[in-house]
């Protein structure tokens, strides 16, 4: 028999070693999935984990792509965690990714072709101040009416792929594109351009605001007496209201920060590796992002190893398809056995196992 | 005399306490069987292996002359044996009658249920309307309720763990009633408690559990309280003693307050109006469930009331929230330990910030000071004896008791100007309780004015100077507690529901 034990605190050791047994446990079943594929399992994790980053051939073109993935990955998973600590649960990131971009493209094509240094900065603001109007609404009705913001938030992403289509086709389709759908290109306007900083390393503008990001959060989190609040109202909901926490005020706050994040990274997005406004502009970030902050444990730091994993699994995903010609659900899979493990195995945080005879009690 | 049970050597060990060490004692058809202890002294456990919940390690039970291990609690109420749980598991939303035939095993027709109902509640002079729907019935009738649930099954042995904390003292009066007959019947009554003066007029024998082992056996009758006490503890017992300054100023008022419940069963309040004088402590009593959430909500600030409708030093305060009230000088502490005035997963140090950054000053210019906080958890916990490794513990590793002494310590020692508490020592040992109580009325002795809602009335008598009831969300006018009588408590409360039908079965 096993039986699970409660333990009286959680356990530091096992919070900081489980996503390290878990990347290996993912690695052990990976591997019998590859080899039962007819693949060497040995040579698909290579693939996977170690090619895209050493490889003497593609390296090259590969390792920037990191940063290129993981940085709006972690940008809107550093947000949306300040929320899921608390219990309001965003999960329409994609949504507001989508319409910071479409409002930061907006209002930096306005001024087309001027050659002002402020627009860049008018863009960031505009895409942040897109992201968290998006998120407001959700908000709003959750503190005014008492919806359900998991809904609200969730079906706005259809919304916003919707008002995308139509500005890919219409209000900012490039008057030069010959028809084609599509805004011009912002990423080779010198204004509106978020190019990559230092060369050969994927570094663009949203990769340092995901740093500041992180490192922000973390402060708030630790230091801060609202990060305080943040985690009290998630954990204990009644305390929070003894300790003096507003639960509307709260809502809104975390709506605001995880929507003009995701907003930024939008916008970081369409001015540099997108670089344009198109109708499949978006690609699942702010989905993969919620993933990506219950890999990383809710937790700052943990969300910036969580997204260059994820971002790493990613780009070697591809990688193995084409080189090893696996099939592209095996790497689905294999995505979806990290997560599996990460939360299976996390039950040892909070529970010991006991191996014995006895029946459980 | 022949025992109905015996038990012999019992012993349970969970990882890191041994619960029950070498537990024997047994009881004999008709005995009323107290079993005493403080919180942790494994009384649950004890009795928990009796009704089948829980596996002994060691040790072995005999029923009625044969050899009793049951498997589960099916098997002990098939044995003969029933228990009635301090906490109730009842359906709000669903009538008497069908509360107890969903733990039935072959629930009768409606009909024959609802008329063995009758018949049963008629008997034992515990009258209940089967068609009532529960969540309209006070703690009393609830209790009623788990007793003729258990009485239909005809025990031999019925346990009964703290059963009168919930119960208003004519009501007490009925129960003892019931259970004097049961036993002149012949069942026999295994009864936990941690109220003496109870078990003095009650039960036959006594078992003194602590530290799992049984440390004492007595006659109760012929026990002084005090002796009894001295037992459970292992220690001399000190008396808390009011440092008896004379009341002040008028430091917090209400006036007319009127509050919607707090949750769908709760209790709206309804037109409550106190005053609090600096120095004295005003005992709220009252049945849990009668508006006490709610009063403490409207006195905390979680729940917002009209601005005139709170005054503190003739301010209006009823529109300002938690935080604001306590920068005033307002603190409080809710009957919820865990999820309520403590965030369980959360370290001591932790939860010293939730209430104490305004007074103790924990944060300064948005960010908690850390250190400071420490420094306080570490202060509450001398200052309290709460007995925990470390600030760094999570609230949710301490006991209730002291848990709750940490709790207290954390309003006490910032020095608030108004206290306002709810069951301050619910579910608190002996010694605990009075160092809580101890700490309410030094309070008190400094100046503050302390308001201590309860429904231990011997609490109330000890520590306050003035009382008023709390029933049905309406607050009586306070009386002077000295030379105040039980039956008048009693009668202030709104007596017992249905007492008349009860005496004439009497």
């Amino acid at each position: 028999m096993i039986r699970l034990e409660k333990r009286p605190s959680p356990s530091r050791f096992w919070t900081a070693t489980t996503p390290l047994l878990a990347v290996a446990l993912t690695m052990v079943a990976g591997g019998i999935l590859f080899a039962l594929l007819g693949k060497d399992p040995l040579e698909a994790l290579r693939t996977i984990f170690w090619d895209p980053l050493f490889h003497p051939q593609f390296a090259s073109y590969s390792r920037p792509q990191l940063l290129v993935k993981a940085g709006p990955l972690i940008l809107i998973a550093v947000g949306l965690s300040l929320g899921f600590r608390a219990g309001i649960w965003n999960i329409g990131a994609e949504g507001q990714y989508i319409m910071g971009a479409i409002v930061g493209a907006a209002a930096g094509l306005a001024f087309y072709p001027s050659g002002s240094p402020l627009i860049f900065p008018l863009m960031v603001v505009a895409g942040a101040l897109g992201g968290w109007a998006w998120a407001m609404i959700p908000a709003l009705l959750r503190v005014k009416f008492r919806t359900n913001e998991i809904l609200v938030s969730l079906l706005l992403v259809y919304v916003a792929q919707n008002i995308l289509a139509s500005a890919a086709v219409g209000f900012l389709r490039s008057p030069e594109g010959g028809g084609f759908p599509g805004s011009r290109n912002l990423s080779q306007w010198s204004s509106s351009a978020n190019p990559e900083l230092i060369t050969g390393t994927g570094m663009h503008w949203g990769v340092v605001a995901a740093f500041i990001a992180v490192i922000f959060a973390y402060v708030l989190m630790s230091k801060h007496l609202l990060g305080y609040q943040i985690r009290l109202a998630g954990q204990a909901p009644r305390a929070a209201r003894f300790a003096g926490v507003e639960p509307g005020r709260l809502v809104v706050l975390c709506l605001s920060i995880s929507g003009a994040l995701a907003g930024l990274a939008g916008l970081f997005e369409v001015t540099g590796p997108a670089g344009q406004i198109s109708i499949d502009f978006n690609s699942n970030y702010g989905f993969t992002a919620i993933i990506v902050a219950f890999l990383g444990r809710l937790h700052p730091v943990g969300i910036l190893l969580a997204g260059l994993l994820m971002a790493l699994t990613y780009i070697g995903g591809e990688l193995a398809q084409f080189m090893l010609g696996l099939p592209a659900a095996a790497i689905q899979a294999f995505q979806g056995m990290l997560l599996f493990f990460l939360l299976g195995v996390d039950v040892l945080s909070n529970y010991r196992i006991r191996f014995g005879r006895r029946s459980v009690a | 005399m022949t025992h109905l049970l015996s038990v012999e050597g019992l012993t349970k060990a969970y990882p890191g306490v041994v619960a029950n060490d070498g537990v024997s004692f047994s009881i004999a058809p008709g005995e009323v069987h107290a079993l005493l202890g403080e919180n942790g002294a494994g009384k649950s456990t004890l009795v928990k292996m009796i009704y089948g919940l829980v596996k002994p390690d060691s040790g072995a039970m005999t029923l009625n002359g044969g050899a009793y291990a049951p498997a589960e609690p099916r098997a002990a109420r098939a044995a003969g044996v029933a228990m009635v749980f301090q906490h109730f598991s009842l359906f709000d939303a669903l009538s008497v009658a069908e509360n107890i035939a969903l733990g039935m095993e072959n629930p009768p027709r409606p009909s024959d249920l609802s008329a063995r109902i009758r018949e049963v509640s008629h008997t034992y002079g515990l009258p209940l309307d089967p068609d009532r729907l529960v969540g309209e019935l006070s703690a009393g009738e609830r209790q009623r309720v788990e007793i003729i649930r258990c009485l239909l099954q005809d025990p031999k042995l019925l346990i009964m763990d703290e059963p009168t904390s919930v119960l208003t003292p004519q009501e007490v009066a009925i129960l003892f009633e019931t259970l004097r007959k049961l036993s002149a019947e012949g069942t026999a009554i295994l009864y936990i408690s941690h109220k003496l003066e109870e078990i003095r007029t009650l039960c036959d024998a006594a078992t003194i559990l602590r530290g799992g082992k049984v440390v004492a056996t007595c006659i109760p009758r012929e026990t002084t309280a005090r002796e009894m006490a001295e037992l459970m503890v292992g220690a001399t017992l000190m008396t808390p003693k009011a440092a008896g300054a004379a009341p002040g100023e008028v430091l917090l008022s209400v006036e007319g307050l009127t509050l919607g419940a707090a949750s769908m069963f709760g209790t709206r309040l309804q037109n409550v109006s106190l005053d609090l004088r600096a120095g004295e402590i005003l005992g709220i009593g009252g049945v849990a469930g009668n508006g006490q959430d709610e009063l403490l909500a409207a006195l905390s600030g979680e729940r917002r009331a009209p601005p005139g409708a709170v005054l503190f030093r003739g301010r209006p305060v009823g529109a300002l929230g938690p935080t604001e009230r306590r920068r005033l000088g307002i603190c409080s502490a809710p009957e919820e330990r865990l999820g309520h005035a403590a965030a369980p997963d959360m370290s001591l140090t932790e939860n010293a910030v939730l209430t104490g950054t305004v007074r103790k000053r924990l944060a300064g210019r948005g960010f908690v000071d850390w250190t400071a906080a420490r420094r306080f958890a570490e202060e509450v916990i001398a200052a309290f004896d709460v007995r925990t490794p470390g600030p760094a513990n999570a609230a949710r590793s301490l006991s209730g008791g002291n848990l709750q002494k940490f709790v207290i310590g954390r309003e006490v020692l910032q020095a608030p100007d108004v206290l306002v508490v709810n069951q301050p020592t619910w579910g608190v040992d002996a010694a605990a309780a009075a160092a809580i109580r101890q700490a309410l009325m030094d309070l008190a002795g400094k100046g503050a004015g302390v308001i201590v809602i309860s429904q231990d009335l011997d609490e109330l008598m000890e520590v306050a100077d003035r009382f008023c009831a709390l029933n049905g969300g309406r607050l009586s006018a306070s009386r002077p507690t000295a030379g105040l009588t039980i039956e008048e408590i009693g009668l202030m409360l709104g007596g017992a529901h249905d007492m008349e039908v009860a005496h004439a079965e009497a």
